[in-house]
């Protein structure tokens, strides 16, 4: 089966700042594959090569088999492209903007009706078909943004972060929506700088940072990668927080983390279950009382910031959404 | 029965016909279904005109003629001008807006968007300048010439328009925003302005002169003039029609010439 997207030593330059640093990636097909970093990693950069709006100064590039450099056109003919706003137009209907794009794919008239009732029967929004655009809230404005890019049933789905700006409801909506078309055999490519995004929608993640991929796995063996278990405790008195992470540190690996704001301490163990039960004695003997006690598997935030040294722009939010 | 395209089935995209007339169709449903949009252009420039007409108008006399005569030609012509700040703020907010982007990525040849965009706001164009001629007519403004001369100074204002059209196309892919596309659009003013448009040129300073006597929108004025004057056009001219259709003739075809190729090259670099 051809990989989906294969890119080797793909290089942007804009002036002095360089976008792509010879960024080396292979995304299998048949699947939903999330580039995960943070702003300014290259993400959008990277989408916008792929899809032949934007040329590479070095690299090779191959969609779907076809090199975007050399054939763009033919890339161009296999793939749906949602960037990062709503291109859609708020002076026509759902429906009639679904039938330009899938006309514009060089299908006939019948068809194109067709495919756009299809389209908006699978989105959800079937029942506001025949309402221009611009009545549309910012959630359905999206589907139907995702719903014009794979009207022209595209072999290879380019979604630049798809969520962004979505309220929580409307972001689940649209995951759902990603899934189902998983389901009927799209493959996907999604930018996120949404942890739990790519945790929810991808089975292989690509991690970039400063235009590099750094890290690529599913999110169980990117979690697996940095090894362990995080052991999490909620304080009662923030008083405590220090006294805990000294304890804390003195069990296995000793990197804790600290939030004031929410008053956690986490540190990474490798031996879960025994660590939990000296952490607890240890604190019962310092007579500290806790809120709250809990074991778990890292999250993606924690593996970007073991292996980037530093943590992504919203793990703060992450830890408050966490909270 | 017709079904929906499987997944996987890749379009083999629209041919340059069939995705110029899907995308100009696009470029006409947001003027018509945008009140602000087409009542703008439908009332703008009447309105631009009846200030004219009646408040500078008594204050301007023109040997010979009603100042209505004069000015409809060359108000009609300038307007051209006015209506491409429109087509720049609308390129630009495109690109703006991500639709350049969604309309880049699909297989169709790249030179439809920028065609389907001259050809719909040349149609607006259009469309605003015979209702601003029924506004002229109703206000007093007569041919002198023969109708079919009145339908070919028509003709001609469509056909600057259109040419102008690639001027500010490329304004706004340049501009990438609509602010700063409004900004470029300023431009318009010296040319409009300076110009035998609404006064006589003889009745400006000499340094203005001589750029307004050898500026497009001059000879443009004076095309649409002498088909509409009749008689009266060459005492007021000094050539006849012919030299001044054949010179704005070669403008418009000279602006096309320049700006097209800039605006294709522009939007392919992307």
């Amino acid at each position: 089966m051809t990989a989906m997207i294969e890119a080797h030593g793909l290089t942007k330059r804009y002036g002095k700042t360089v976008a792509l640093d010879g960024l080396d990636l292979a995304a299998d097909a048949g699947q939903v594959v999330a580039v995960l970093g943070p702003n300014g990693a290259g993400k959008t950069t990277f989408v916008r090569t792929v899809a032949t709006l934007l040329r590479a100064d070095a690299g090779t590039l191959l969609v779907a088999g076809y090199d975007a450099r050399k054939e763009p056109a033919a890339v161009r003919r296999v793939i749906g492209l949602a960037g990062q706003f709503a291109a859609i137009e708020p002076a026509m209907s759902g429906r009639e903007n679904l039938e330009m794009v899938a006309r514009l794919f060089g299908q006939r008239r019948r068809t194109a009706k067709a495919s756009a009732a299809a389209v908006l029967e699978q989105l959800g929004l079937a029942g506001d078909g025949d309402r221009l655009a611009r009545t549309y809230s910012g959630g359905m404005r999206r589907r139907l943004d995702l719903g014009a890019s794979l009207v022209g049933a595209p072999r290879v789905l380019l979604l630049d972060e798809p969520t962004t700006g979505l309220d929580p409801r409307s972001r689940i909506e649209l995951w759902e929506a990603i899934r189902k078309l998983v389901q009927a055999g799209t493959d996907v490519l999604l930018t996120t700088q949404y942890l739990d995004e790519a945790d929810h929608l991808a089975s292989q993640v690509v991690i970039i940072d400063h235009g590099k991929a750094v890290a690529t796995g599913s999110p169980a063996e990117l979690k697996r990668q940095i090894g362990g278990s995080i052991v999490e405790l909620h304080v009662r008195n923030r008083m405590d927080l220090a006294r805990v992470a000294e304890m804390l540190g003195r069990l296995d690996h000793g990197e804790t983390q600290i939030d004031e704001s929410t008053r956690r301490v986490s540190v990474r163990v490798h031996s879960g279950g025994e660590a939990l039960m000296s952490a607890l004695r240890s604190l019962e003997a310092a007579g500290v009382e806790l809120e709250d006690i809990a074991m778990r598997q890292p999250n993606l935030d924690e593996v970007f910031l073991s292996l980037t040294g530093r943590p992504t722009a919203d793990s703060r939010s992450m830890a408050a959404r966490a909270a | 029965m017709t079904t929906a395209v499987a997944y996987g089935a890749a379009g083999r995209g629209a041919g340059l016909a069939r995705s110029t007339s899907t995308v100009t169709r696009r470029a006409l449903l947001r003027y018509v279904r945008t009140p602000q949009l087409i009542v703008l252009a439908t009332v703008q420039m009447s309105v631009f005109f009846l200030i004219y007409r009646y408040m500078f108008g008594g204050a301007i006399h023109i040997a010979g003629m009603s100042y209505v005569d004069y000015l409809v030609p060359g108000f009609i012509a300038t307007g051209v001008l006015f209506a491409g700040i429109g087509t720049a703020t609308a390129v630009a907010e495109d690109l703006e807006q991500g639709f350049v982007d969604r309309l880049r990525s699909l297989p169709i040849p790249r030179s439809s968007v920028l065609i389907a965009r001259a050809t719909a706001d040349t149609a607006i164009l259009a469309w605003s300048t015979a209702f601003t001629a029924a506004v002229a007519f109703a206000v007093g403004f007569t041919l002198h010439g023969s109708a079919l001369e009145g339908l070919a100074a028509f003709g001609l204002v469509v056909l600057f328009g259109f040419a102008f059209e690639w001027v500010f196309i490329t304004m706004g892919l340049f501009a990438g925003n609509a602010q700063a596309a409004q900004g470029m659009g300023m431009i318009v003013f010296p040319f409009a302005f300076v110009s035998s448009a609404y006064v006589p040129v003889s009745s400006m300073p000499s340094w203005l002169q001589a750029f307004a006597e050898h500026q497009p929108l001059t000879y443009m004025v004076d095309a649409v003039r002498a088909l509409t004057l009749g008689p009266q056009a060459q005492a007021l001219l000094g050539h006849p029609c012919d030299y001044y259709v054949t010179r704005s003739l070669l403008w418009a075809l000279g602006i096309i010439v320049v700006s097209l190729p800039i605006a294709v090259w522009r939007y392919r670099r992307g």
